[in-house]
Protein backbone atom coordinates (compact mmCIF):
# COMPACT_ATOMS: atom_id res chain seq x y z
CA UNK A 1 0.00 0.00 0.00
CA UNK A 2 1.29 3.25 -0.92
CA UNK A 3 0.19 5.44 2.28
CA UNK A 4 1.20 8.78 0.97
CA UNK A 5 -1.95 7.63 -2.57
CA UNK A 6 -4.14 6.25 0.11
CA UNK A 7 -4.55 9.44 2.50
CA UNK A 8 -4.64 12.03 -0.81
CA UNK A 9 -7.19 9.36 -2.36
CA UNK A 10 -8.89 9.77 0.96
CA UNK A 11 -8.88 13.67 0.72
CA UNK A 12 -10.35 13.93 -2.21
CA UNK A 13 -13.16 11.47 -1.64
CA UNK A 14 -14.18 13.50 1.24
CA UNK A 15 -14.14 16.47 -0.88
CA UNK A 16 -10.92 18.14 0.31
CA UNK A 17 -10.04 20.05 -2.20
CA UNK A 18 -7.67 23.13 0.11
CA UNK A 19 -4.35 21.87 1.74
CA UNK A 20 -1.45 23.45 3.24
CA UNK A 21 1.87 22.24 4.61
CA UNK A 22 4.71 22.91 6.45
CA UNK A 23 7.60 20.48 5.96
CA UNK A 24 8.70 17.47 7.78
CA UNK A 25 11.15 14.64 6.50
CA UNK A 26 8.46 12.51 7.17
CA UNK A 27 6.03 14.29 5.43
CA UNK A 28 8.36 14.79 1.88
CA UNK A 29 6.12 12.07 0.11
CA UNK A 30 2.73 13.04 1.09
CA UNK A 31 2.99 16.82 0.51
CA UNK A 32 4.85 15.99 -3.20
CA UNK A 33 1.61 13.83 -3.76
CA UNK A 34 -0.70 16.64 -2.38
CA UNK A 35 1.26 19.18 -4.84
CA UNK A 36 0.66 17.03 -8.02
CA UNK A 37 -2.98 16.00 -7.17
CA UNK A 38 -5.12 18.21 -9.89
CA UNK A 39 -7.98 18.27 -7.54
CA UNK A 40 -6.29 19.45 -4.10
CA UNK A 41 -4.99 22.97 -4.54
CA UNK A 42 -1.80 23.17 -2.85
CA UNK A 43 -0.41 26.37 -0.70
CA UNK A 44 2.83 25.79 1.23
CA UNK A 45 2.96 28.27 4.75
CA UNK A 46 5.59 29.31 6.65
CA UNK A 47 3.95 29.31 9.65
CA UNK A 48 1.22 26.84 10.84
CA UNK A 49 -1.05 29.68 12.82
CA UNK A 50 -0.71 31.23 9.06
CA UNK A 51 -1.38 27.76 7.56
CA UNK A 52 -4.83 27.35 9.75
CA UNK A 53 -5.90 31.27 8.82
CA UNK A 54 -5.63 29.87 5.25
CA UNK A 55 -7.54 26.72 6.03
CA UNK A 56 -10.35 29.12 7.67
CA UNK A 57 -10.71 31.44 4.99
CA UNK A 58 -11.11 28.81 2.32
CA UNK A 59 -13.25 26.93 4.22
CA UNK A 60 -15.59 30.00 4.91
CA UNK A 61 -15.23 30.22 0.86
CA UNK A 62 -16.96 26.67 0.52
CA UNK A 63 -13.67 24.46 0.37
CA UNK A 64 -13.23 21.86 3.08
CA UNK A 65 -9.29 22.55 3.94
CA UNK A 66 -6.63 20.29 6.03
CA UNK A 67 -3.51 20.91 7.00
CA UNK A 68 -0.65 19.09 6.98
CA UNK A 69 2.23 19.68 9.56
CA UNK A 70 4.92 18.72 12.13
CA UNK A 71 3.93 17.85 16.01
CA UNK A 72 6.48 20.59 17.08
CA UNK A 73 3.33 22.99 15.70
CA UNK A 74 0.93 22.27 18.33
CA UNK A 75 2.99 24.12 20.42
CA UNK A 76 3.28 27.00 17.49
CA UNK A 77 -0.99 26.88 17.32
CA UNK A 78 -2.39 26.72 20.60
CA UNK A 79 -4.51 30.11 20.31
CA UNK A 80 -5.31 29.86 16.70
CA UNK A 81 -6.63 26.39 17.37
CA UNK A 82 -8.94 27.64 20.40
CA UNK A 83 -9.72 31.28 19.17
CA UNK A 84 -10.35 30.80 15.52
CA UNK A 85 -11.13 27.19 14.83
CA UNK A 86 -12.68 26.10 17.76
CA UNK A 87 -14.01 29.43 18.50
CA UNK A 88 -16.25 29.71 15.19
CA UNK A 89 -16.72 25.71 15.29
CA UNK A 90 -14.89 25.22 11.94
CA UNK A 91 -13.62 21.50 10.78
CA UNK A 92 -10.04 20.83 10.53
CA UNK A 93 -7.82 17.63 9.99
CA UNK A 94 -4.55 18.05 11.03
CA UNK A 95 -2.35 15.27 9.49
CA UNK A 96 0.62 15.78 11.52
CA UNK A 97 4.45 14.08 11.90
CA UNK A 98 4.05 12.54 15.24
CA UNK A 99 8.17 13.45 15.67
CA UNK A 100 10.29 12.13 18.91
CA UNK A 101 8.14 8.90 18.78
CA UNK A 102 9.96 5.12 18.42
CA UNK A 103 12.59 5.18 16.01
CA UNK A 104 13.04 8.63 16.21
CA UNK A 105 16.98 9.66 16.15
CA UNK A 106 16.66 12.99 17.06
CA UNK A 107 16.81 13.53 20.70
CA UNK A 108 15.33 16.98 20.97
CA UNK A 109 12.42 15.88 18.76
CA UNK A 110 11.47 14.09 21.79
CA UNK A 111 10.89 17.02 23.84
CA UNK A 112 7.90 18.41 21.88
CA UNK A 113 6.12 14.65 21.65
CA UNK A 114 6.21 14.09 25.15
CA UNK A 115 3.73 17.03 25.25
CA UNK A 116 1.76 16.44 22.28
CA UNK A 117 -0.73 14.23 23.71
CA UNK A 118 -1.02 16.12 26.46
CA UNK A 119 -1.67 19.27 24.60
CA UNK A 120 -3.83 17.90 22.36
CA UNK A 121 -6.04 16.81 25.22
CA UNK A 122 -6.17 19.57 27.12
CA UNK A 123 -7.23 21.75 23.95
CA UNK A 124 -10.38 18.58 23.98
CA UNK A 125 -8.97 18.20 20.19
CA UNK A 126 -10.21 14.23 19.08
CA UNK A 127 -6.85 12.41 18.49
CA UNK A 128 -5.57 9.76 16.64
CA UNK A 129 -2.47 7.88 16.53
CA UNK A 130 -1.56 6.16 13.01
CA UNK A 131 1.61 3.21 14.39
CA UNK A 132 1.65 0.45 11.99
CA UNK A 133 0.36 1.32 8.09
CA UNK A 134 -2.62 -0.52 8.56
CA UNK A 135 -3.62 1.98 10.32
CA UNK A 136 -4.08 4.67 7.75
CA UNK A 137 -7.13 2.34 7.08
CA UNK A 138 -8.89 4.45 9.43
CA UNK A 139 -8.64 8.00 7.99
CA UNK A 140 -11.55 8.12 5.39
CA UNK A 141 -13.64 7.66 8.84
CA UNK A 142 -11.85 10.08 10.77
CA UNK A 143 -12.04 13.03 7.53
CA UNK A 144 -15.73 11.51 7.70
CA UNK A 145 -15.83 12.46 11.57
CA UNK A 146 -13.87 15.66 11.10
CA UNK A 147 -16.64 17.37 9.03
CA UNK A 148 -19.31 15.46 10.84
CA UNK A 149 -18.58 16.82 14.15
CA UNK A 150 -17.05 20.71 12.78
CA UNK A 151 -13.86 20.62 14.95
CA UNK A 152 -10.02 20.27 14.65
CA UNK A 153 -9.14 16.55 14.72
CA UNK A 154 -5.28 15.01 14.66
CA UNK A 155 -3.93 12.55 13.10
CA UNK A 156 -0.83 11.92 14.95
CA UNK A 157 1.42 9.92 12.17
CA UNK A 158 5.16 8.98 14.15
CA UNK A 159 8.10 7.17 12.37
CA UNK A 160 7.04 3.73 12.06
CA UNK A 161 4.03 4.28 10.40
CA UNK A 162 6.19 5.90 7.43
CA UNK A 163 8.87 3.35 7.33
CA UNK A 164 11.69 5.05 9.99
CA UNK A 165 14.54 6.51 8.37
CA UNK A 166 15.97 4.16 6.43
CA UNK A 167 19.50 3.39 8.15
CA UNK A 168 19.00 5.78 11.27
CA UNK B 1 -7.26 60.82 10.43
CA UNK B 2 -7.06 57.67 12.30
CA UNK B 3 -8.35 54.19 11.26
CA UNK B 4 -11.81 55.05 12.87
CA UNK B 5 -12.22 57.91 10.61
CA UNK B 6 -11.10 56.10 7.74
CA UNK B 7 -13.39 53.07 8.07
CA UNK B 8 -16.37 56.00 7.88
CA UNK B 9 -14.71 57.09 5.22
CA UNK B 10 -14.73 53.83 3.14
CA UNK B 11 -17.65 52.05 5.22
CA UNK B 12 -20.29 52.73 1.45
CA UNK B 13 -17.29 51.05 -0.58
CA UNK B 14 -16.50 48.28 1.68
CA UNK B 15 -20.12 47.28 2.28
CA UNK B 16 -20.33 45.64 -1.30
CA UNK B 17 -17.15 43.50 -0.51
CA UNK B 18 -16.63 40.48 1.02
CA UNK B 19 -14.32 41.98 4.49
CA UNK B 20 -11.94 40.01 6.88
CA UNK B 21 -11.80 42.44 9.73
CA UNK B 22 -8.83 42.33 12.09
CA UNK B 23 -9.10 41.63 16.04
CA UNK B 24 -9.72 43.99 18.65
CA UNK B 25 -10.51 48.02 18.17
CA UNK B 26 -10.78 47.81 14.30
CA UNK B 27 -13.71 45.22 13.84
CA UNK B 28 -15.33 46.94 16.87
CA UNK B 29 -15.39 50.05 14.97
CA UNK B 30 -16.27 48.32 11.82
CA UNK B 31 -19.13 46.68 13.52
CA UNK B 32 -20.12 50.23 14.89
CA UNK B 33 -20.30 52.23 11.72
CA UNK B 34 -21.64 49.61 9.54
CA UNK B 35 -22.04 45.90 10.55
CA UNK B 36 -22.92 43.72 7.80
CA UNK B 37 -23.56 40.33 7.11
CA UNK B 38 -20.22 40.21 4.65
CA UNK B 39 -17.69 41.43 7.49
CA UNK B 40 -16.13 38.69 9.26
CA UNK B 41 -15.35 40.20 12.54
CA UNK B 42 -11.83 38.60 14.04
CA UNK B 43 -12.36 38.02 17.67
CA UNK B 44 -9.61 36.70 18.49
CA UNK B 45 -5.62 35.18 17.00
CA UNK B 46 -3.73 38.03 16.31
CA UNK B 47 -2.16 38.64 12.92
CA UNK B 48 -4.60 36.39 10.55
CA UNK B 49 -6.84 38.41 8.73
CA UNK B 50 -4.17 38.59 6.03
CA UNK B 51 -4.14 34.65 6.22
CA UNK B 52 -8.22 34.17 6.34
CA UNK B 53 -8.43 36.89 3.62
CA UNK B 54 -6.49 35.07 0.83
CA UNK B 55 -7.87 31.55 1.90
CA UNK B 56 -11.10 32.66 0.94
CA UNK B 57 -9.92 34.75 -1.76
CA UNK B 58 -8.66 31.20 -3.49
CA UNK B 59 -11.74 29.56 -2.43
CA UNK B 60 -14.04 31.40 -4.22
CA UNK B 61 -13.99 34.41 -6.99
CA UNK B 62 -15.40 37.44 -5.66
CA UNK B 63 -13.46 40.89 -4.53
CA UNK B 64 -11.56 40.23 -0.86
CA UNK B 65 -10.85 42.91 1.49
CA UNK B 66 -8.57 42.43 4.55
CA UNK B 67 -8.36 45.13 6.90
CA UNK B 68 -5.48 44.33 8.87
CA UNK B 69 -2.55 46.64 11.23
CA UNK B 70 0.88 47.04 10.49
CA UNK B 71 1.20 45.57 14.01
CA UNK B 72 -0.71 42.18 13.11
CA UNK B 73 1.22 42.06 9.87
CA UNK B 74 4.02 42.40 11.82
CA UNK B 75 3.35 39.60 13.91
CA UNK B 76 2.27 37.38 10.76
CA UNK B 77 5.08 38.63 8.09
CA UNK B 78 5.64 35.05 6.31
CA UNK B 79 1.74 35.89 5.34
CA UNK B 80 3.65 38.40 2.71
CA UNK B 81 5.63 35.66 0.68
CA UNK B 82 2.43 33.35 1.13
CA UNK B 83 0.40 36.47 -0.39
CA UNK B 84 3.65 37.50 -3.04
CA UNK B 85 3.72 34.00 -4.23
CA UNK B 86 -0.38 33.18 -4.46
CA UNK B 87 -2.10 36.54 -5.04
CA UNK B 88 -5.41 36.13 -6.58
CA UNK B 89 -6.53 39.25 -8.85
CA UNK B 90 -9.28 39.10 -5.95
CA UNK B 91 -7.86 39.99 -2.80
CA UNK B 92 -6.81 43.04 -1.50
CA UNK B 93 -5.06 43.26 1.52
CA UNK B 94 -5.38 46.68 3.06
CA UNK B 95 -3.13 47.79 5.90
CA UNK B 96 -4.03 50.27 8.10
CA UNK B 97 -0.60 51.78 9.57
CA UNK B 98 -0.75 53.98 11.90
CA UNK B 99 2.53 53.03 13.34
CA UNK B 100 1.13 51.27 16.65
CA UNK B 101 -0.50 48.77 18.65
CA UNK B 102 -4.08 50.21 18.84
CA UNK B 103 -5.85 47.66 20.65
CA UNK B 104 -3.11 47.46 23.36
CA UNK B 105 -3.00 51.05 24.19
CA UNK B 106 -1.03 52.54 21.37
CA UNK B 107 2.40 51.23 21.80
CA UNK B 108 4.50 52.00 18.71
CA UNK B 109 5.33 49.60 16.74
CA UNK B 110 8.71 49.18 14.35
CA UNK B 111 6.49 50.89 11.22
CA UNK B 112 6.59 54.11 13.11
CA UNK B 113 10.24 54.15 12.88
CA UNK B 114 12.59 52.36 10.49
CA UNK B 115 10.51 49.10 9.21
CA UNK B 116 8.79 50.03 5.82
CA UNK B 117 5.72 47.55 5.34
CA UNK B 118 5.25 48.52 1.69
CA UNK B 119 9.13 47.53 1.10
CA UNK B 120 8.68 44.43 2.72
CA UNK B 121 5.82 43.31 1.03
CA UNK B 122 7.48 44.02 -2.93
CA UNK B 123 10.63 42.10 -1.71
CA UNK B 124 7.75 39.48 -0.28
CA UNK B 125 6.93 39.35 -3.99
CA UNK B 126 3.89 41.06 -3.88
CA UNK B 127 3.23 42.65 -7.45
CA UNK B 128 0.85 45.37 -6.91
CA UNK B 129 1.41 47.41 -3.43
CA UNK B 130 0.03 50.85 -2.79
CA UNK B 131 1.11 53.57 -0.41
CA UNK B 132 -1.26 55.77 0.48
CA UNK B 133 -2.32 58.47 2.63
CA UNK B 134 -5.57 58.48 4.77
CA UNK B 135 -7.56 61.06 2.84
CA UNK B 136 -6.39 59.04 -0.29
CA UNK B 137 -7.63 55.29 0.88
CA UNK B 138 -11.34 55.44 -1.03
CA UNK B 139 -10.05 56.40 -4.10
CA UNK B 140 -7.11 53.71 -3.80
CA UNK B 141 -9.49 51.23 -2.38
CA UNK B 142 -12.51 51.70 -5.12
CA UNK B 143 -9.14 51.53 -7.62
CA UNK B 144 -8.07 48.43 -6.63
CA UNK B 145 -11.13 46.89 -6.37
CA UNK B 146 -11.99 48.21 -9.83
CA UNK B 147 -8.60 46.82 -10.87
CA UNK B 148 -9.50 43.64 -10.27
CA UNK B 149 -5.61 42.99 -9.39
CA UNK B 150 -4.70 41.36 -5.95
CA UNK B 151 -2.99 44.31 -4.38
CA UNK B 152 -1.26 45.20 -1.20
CA UNK B 153 -2.79 49.02 0.55
CA UNK B 154 -0.33 50.50 3.35
CA UNK B 155 -2.23 53.17 4.40
CA UNK B 156 -0.64 55.55 6.38
CA UNK B 157 -2.93 57.55 8.99
CA UNK B 158 -2.47 58.61 12.76
CA UNK B 159 -2.54 56.65 15.65
CA UNK B 160 -5.51 56.68 17.88
CA UNK B 161 -8.61 54.47 18.89
CA UNK B 162 -12.56 55.41 18.95
CA UNK B 163 -14.34 54.33 21.64
CA UNK B 164 -16.53 51.88 20.66
CA UNK B 165 -18.44 48.83 21.84
CA UNK B 166 -17.01 45.25 22.43
CA UNK B 167 -18.79 42.37 20.01
CA UNK B 168 -21.25 40.46 21.55
CA UNK B 169 -22.82 38.71 18.89
CA UNK B 170 -21.35 34.93 18.56
CA UNK B 171 -18.86 33.63 16.49
CA UNK B 172 -20.71 31.11 15.32
CA UNK B 173 -23.09 33.19 14.02
CA UNK B 174 -20.57 35.64 12.72
CA UNK B 175 -19.28 32.75 10.58
CA UNK B 176 -22.85 31.40 9.61
CA UNK B 177 -24.11 34.52 8.49
CA UNK B 178 -20.63 35.20 6.78
CA UNK B 179 -20.76 31.84 4.90
CA UNK B 180 -24.30 32.84 3.38
CA UNK B 181 -23.56 35.80 2.39
CA UNK B 182 -20.02 34.35 0.32
CA UNK B 183 -22.75 32.42 -1.09
CA UNK B 184 -24.87 34.71 -2.00
CA UNK B 185 -25.05 35.42 -6.04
Amino acid sequence: MNIDKKICDDLVANDVSFVTTVPCKQLAGVIEEVDQREDIFHIPSNKEDEGMGLCAGALMGGKRSAIIMQNTAIGVTINTLATLIQYYRMPLPMIISYRGELREPVACQVEMAVHTKALLAQLNIPTYHFHWQKDVEEFDNILKYTFMCNKPVAILTDANFWGGYGDQ
Amino acid sequence: MIRSEILKDIALILRDQLVVCNIGIPSQELHAIDDQPTNFYMLGTMGLASSIGLGLALAQDKTVISIDGDGSVLTNLGTLPTIGNNCPNNFILMIIDNGSYGSTGDQPTYTGKKTDLAAMARAAGCDNVVEVQDVDTGEALQAAIDGKRGTVMVVKCDSGNAKMPVITMDPVVIKDRFMKAVKAS
